[in-house]
């Protein structure tokens, strides 16, 4: 299961990136969704897929029968910040729109300085 | 007290003088800054007799103790005539500086705080034993001396002298420290006096010559020997406190300090001695000769002390010959060392009196344009007397300290036909021929400073400012220190034991092992013998010169300023700024994807490397969880949706997909045994598709068909090179584990000593509560972030745009 898992990790991860190299503002946001999607699996994946249990204490489990709980400590703090981040870069995009009127990665270049 | 304590003080108590200048800003500030120094010198000079003695004090404070680095403060001969002329000049400055600086107009509490921050340097730079804390102290009288350079930021060419005297004594800091690396791989050691005491060894080394060099760098730009003089005279746009202290009192003596304090590790080189020798040789008659050029009085004074700086230099190096010769002690090479440090208090003392009458001119008349002065002794009979014994010290006319300092420097330079090494018996005798000439120079600049501006046609209409003289305080300290160019003539013998043997036999440790035995006795009558003649010369020529000198003056003006090593260095500013921004302009384009690409690219590369170097990657197939149908088609459907999203023409759809994408996990967590994870995903979710349809569903100005993405072969290229990368860290991570996971500690102490049964709920508030909240305050900022982001209105009104 586990190197199924990789091998969609490693998909998850391209598409990402894909996506943060493209044009369209919308498509990076949605790209660093997906980019943390990824890694919350590679999390799980790294701390291995075995346990027959959740991790929660109960009668007649052993110690060993349960799920890793770290790596899942671990994800359960990543979304949250991954969602904060998120909604902070969807305002962002939004009100970028809203003042400049596009959301066209290549027209946002503020660097005229330079010119 | 601890000494080393003592070098901190000045910048300990720079932090009360911004609120000393705001509350009590009816007291001039410099009043509480004067304490500073006034104490200080009356504490180093209490340890005086002990030093005369060849005592020394160590005193040593731990700094970075894993990388042996140390703030050590070592107190001998030399050093604490450095420190003594630092506090005592430093004394009278500030003291000047009150009356000079007007409480009501100036920022004291910025000119202060630089000049206490340069205190503490200066005093670290010549009291420290350890080379990299050297070094820190160098770098911060830098960095003080281009604030205070800069005091009037406001003038283009005070920014502009600032930069140049940063870049250059930078440059030079940055070499030194490249000489003093190698000086401590050779040595095995940072410590100054411990590499002097392993210096026959050191000649040997390899690296030998590339310090010695190196280092000479280091002090030829910090004390504006030729070609790095350039510096100095644009230095001169600081307030005149500044240059008396700065630029002709302290700071640029450090590279002599460095010279003469490192003279005993490399005297033994030829090099050294050639280089020391013939580079300020040079410098001195170089700067004598373009003294004479300058219209600025001040521009005049900083000519003037980048030769006496050479001279300084030039006799250090001769110095050296006496490591070569068996029983120096009893030839005339012993003078040259003695000389050194002589001529470099009596410099202080009639240097920093002529800066300040030169501020003092500036103040009274409004200029400095030596074509204007003239005149001015009836109006202002104190400052012309200060002027006149300062210029004929300098000059080297009796009965004015220059006038011994110089007898020797002249006798220091014959006593090189004693020398026979380093071909020395061809050449000795271009260094009295050279020394002449540069005195003779010296001689005339000396009288064309005073006696154009003191003497002559007064032309009041020149001048912006009714002439009269100055107040009362602010001439208490070039008064002093005039009176110290006299006193010092009567009594040179009595300073010399006190200073100036205590210093030479730190130089030259192995000629004399305490200050007594410095055999040096100064007169200013020694029978009529070579430099008697050569003085006398000197008089005469130069003031046959000075006479004629409005005949040939203008001869000046033939030189052309497109060659000169100013031109050189605005030259090379030019070029690297320009190289620079086009080098950087490459590769900053100000596309985001540009960078994006780069560091994913960069990434992937360093990451494929480790696996590749460290062996890393594996797979283990013994321990993995079996496949089951159920994981099998959330997969498939987190992959379809993915390629719906790099597919899907319109934002709707990828937004739906991406959230497609988000359940999926959410039911993987789900199979896989994650309760907890799979909830909050699922919530999260559900937030987060609501949020994207309302920041760009309900935007009605945007349409909602777009083109299809394009397919880019490169943006391709470098996300299978990511994706394939994440793959093989994710297989190489779950196959190996270097160390056991802390998990078993979790799941065996949860109940027991957390008293809780969700381990991944105690983990998260119990275990690892800081990070949870950290991971709190992210959410919270970003909160704000997102308030700002929503009320922020960006209008634009009239006028704000300044910059463009």
């Amino acid at each position: 299961m586990e190197i199924v898992m990789s091998v969609a990790i490693g998909l998850l991860f391209m598409a990402a990136v894909y996506l943060m190299l493209s044009k369209s503002l919308i498509r990076i946001i949605i790209g660093t969704g997906l980019l943390s999607h990824g890694a919350h699996l590679l999390l799980l994946t790294m701390g291995g897929l075995g346990g027959t249990a959740p991790p929660v204490v109960a009668d007649g489990v052993t110690v060993s029968d349960y799920a890793d709980p770290l790596p899942q400590a671990l994800i359960l703090t990543a979304i949250v910040i991954s969602f904060a981040v998120t909604s902070f870069f969807l305002v962002l995009a939004y009100r970028a729109y809203q003042e400049l009127g596009t959301d066209n990665m290549e027209l946002l270049r503020g660097t005229e300085d330079y010119e | 007290m601890s000494l080393v304590f003592l070098i901190f003080i000045p910048i300990l108590a720079a932090l009360f003088i911004p609120l000393l200048f705001k509350r009590l800003g009816q007291i001039h500030t410099g009043w509480f800054v004067l304490l500073v120094p006034a104490a200080l010198f009356l504490y180093y000079a209490t340890r005086l007799p002990s030093v005369m003695e060849g005592g020394t004090y160590v005193s040593e404070l731990s700094w970075i103790p894993s990388l042996d680095i140390a703030f050590v403060a070592y107190l001998d001969g030399l050093s604490l005539l450095f420190t003594l002329l630092i506090t005592g000049i430093g004394a009278l400055v500030v003291l000047y500086s009150i009356f000079y600086l007007d409480k009501h107009r100036e920022q004291l509490h910025n000119f202060y705080v630089y000049l206490l921050i340069f205190m503490s340097a200066m005093l670290g730079v010549v009291q420290s034993d350890h080379l990299i804390t050297l070094y820190l102290f160098w770098e911060l009288t830098s960095i003080s001396s281009f604030l205070l350079i800069a005091y009037w930021y406001t003038r283009d060419r005070s920014r502009f002298g600032a930069l140049k005297s940063m870049m250059i004594t930078v440059f030079g800091g940055l070499m030194m420290l490249g000489g003093f690396v190698l000086l401590s791989i050779m040595g095995g050691t940072y410590s100054i006096r411990e590499l002097i005491a392993q210096a026959p060894e050191l000649a040997q080394h390899d690296f030998f010559i590339w310090a010695l060099v190196l280092v000479l760098l280091g002090a030829f730009t910090k004390s504006a020997q030729f070609p790095f003089y350039i510096w100095l005279p644009d230095a001169m746009e600081a307030p005149t406190p500044v240059s008396a202290y700065l630029h002709s009192a302290t700071m640029v003596k450090a590279g002599i300090y460095l010279v003469a304090r490192l003279t005993p590790v490399f005297a033994l080189s030829e090099v050294w001695m050639w280089l020391v020798a013939g580079v300020g040789l040079f410098t001195m008659v170089w700067a004598s000769f373009f003294a004479l050029k300058q219209k600025d009085l001040k521009g005049i004074l900083a000519f003037s002390t980048v030769s006496q700086l050479g001279l300084i230099m030039s006799l250090l190096g001769v110095g050296a010959a006496a490591y070569h010769v068996e029983g120096a002690a009893d030839t005339y090479l012993k003078y040259a060392a003695f000389a050194a440090i002589f001529h470099l208090i009596n410099h202080a003392t009639f240097k920093g009196s002529l800066f300040m009458i030169a501020g003092i001119i500036d103040h009274e008349t409004g200029t400095r344009d030596i074509r204007k002065l003239g005149g001015l002794m009836s109006l202002m009979p104190v400052s012309f007397t200060v002027a006149l014994i300062g210029s004929l010290s300098m000059a080297g006319l009796p009965p004015f300290n220059g006038f011994l300092s110089k007898e020797m420097f002249l006798t220091a330079m014959l006593s090189l036909q004693e020398f026979n090494m380093f071909s020395m018996d061809v050449w000795w005798v271009l260094f009295p021929i050279i020394a002449w000439i540069g005195s003779v120079f010296t001689f005339i600049y000396s009288l064309y400073f005073v006696f154009h501006t003191f003497a002559g046609k007064h032309q009041p209409e020149e001048l912006p400012k009714q002439a009269h003289e100055a107040p009362i305080g602010m001439l208490i300290s070039p008064v002093f220190l005039a009176a110290l160019v006299v006193l010092i003539f009567f009594i040179p013998n009595l300073i010399g034991d006190w200073l100036v043997k205590p210093a030479v036999a730190a130089i030259q440790p192995f000629l004399y092992d305490s200050p007594q035995n410095v055999d040096i006795h100064v007169s200013a009558w020694h029978g009529f013998n070579t430099e008697l003649f050569m003085t006398l010369g000197i008089f005469a020529i130069g003031g046959l010169m000075f006479w004629t000198l409005r005949k040939w003056q203008h001869l000046y003006d033939v030189y052309p300023d497109s060659i000169s090593l100013n031109r050189l260095y605005d030259e090379m500013m030019l070029l690297s700024y320009g190289g620079a921004n086009r080098f950087s302009r490459i590769y900053m384009t100000g596309f985001i994807r540009s960078y994006l690409v780069y560091m994913f690219s960069f990434m992937t590369f360093i990451v494929l490397l480790t696996l590749f170097l460290n062996e890393a990657f594996q797979i283990d197939f013994s321990n993995l969880a079996p496949i089951g149908v159920y994981e099998i088609v959330i997969l498939l459907a987190l992959v379809g949706a993915t390629l719906t999203i790099l597919g899907s023409k319109s934002r709707l759809t990828a937004i739906i997909a991406l959230g497609a994408v988000g359940y999926s996990v959410a039911l993987l967590f789900v199979i896989f045994r994650a309760p907890d994870l799979a909830l909050t995903q699922l919530v999260i979710e559900t937030i987060s598709v609501a949020l994207f349809l309302l920041a760009f569903y309900h935007l009605p100005q945007i349409s909602r068909k777009e083109e299809r993405m394009k397919f880019r072969f490169g943006n391709a290229l470098v996300a299978l090179g990511v994706g394939v990368t994440m793959t093989l860290v994710a297989l190489s991570a779950h196959s190996q584990k270097s160390l056991p996971s802390i998990s078993e500690f979790y799941k065996e102490t949860v109940y027991k000593e957390a008293g809780g049964g969700n381990i991944v709920n105690v983990i998260l508030v119990d275990y690892r509560g800081f990070d949870t909240l950290f991971e709190i305050a992210v959410l919270g900022i970003a909160g704000i972030g997102i308030i700002t982001m929503i009320r922020l209105r960006l209008t634009k009104k009239e006028g704000q745009h300044e910059n463009k």
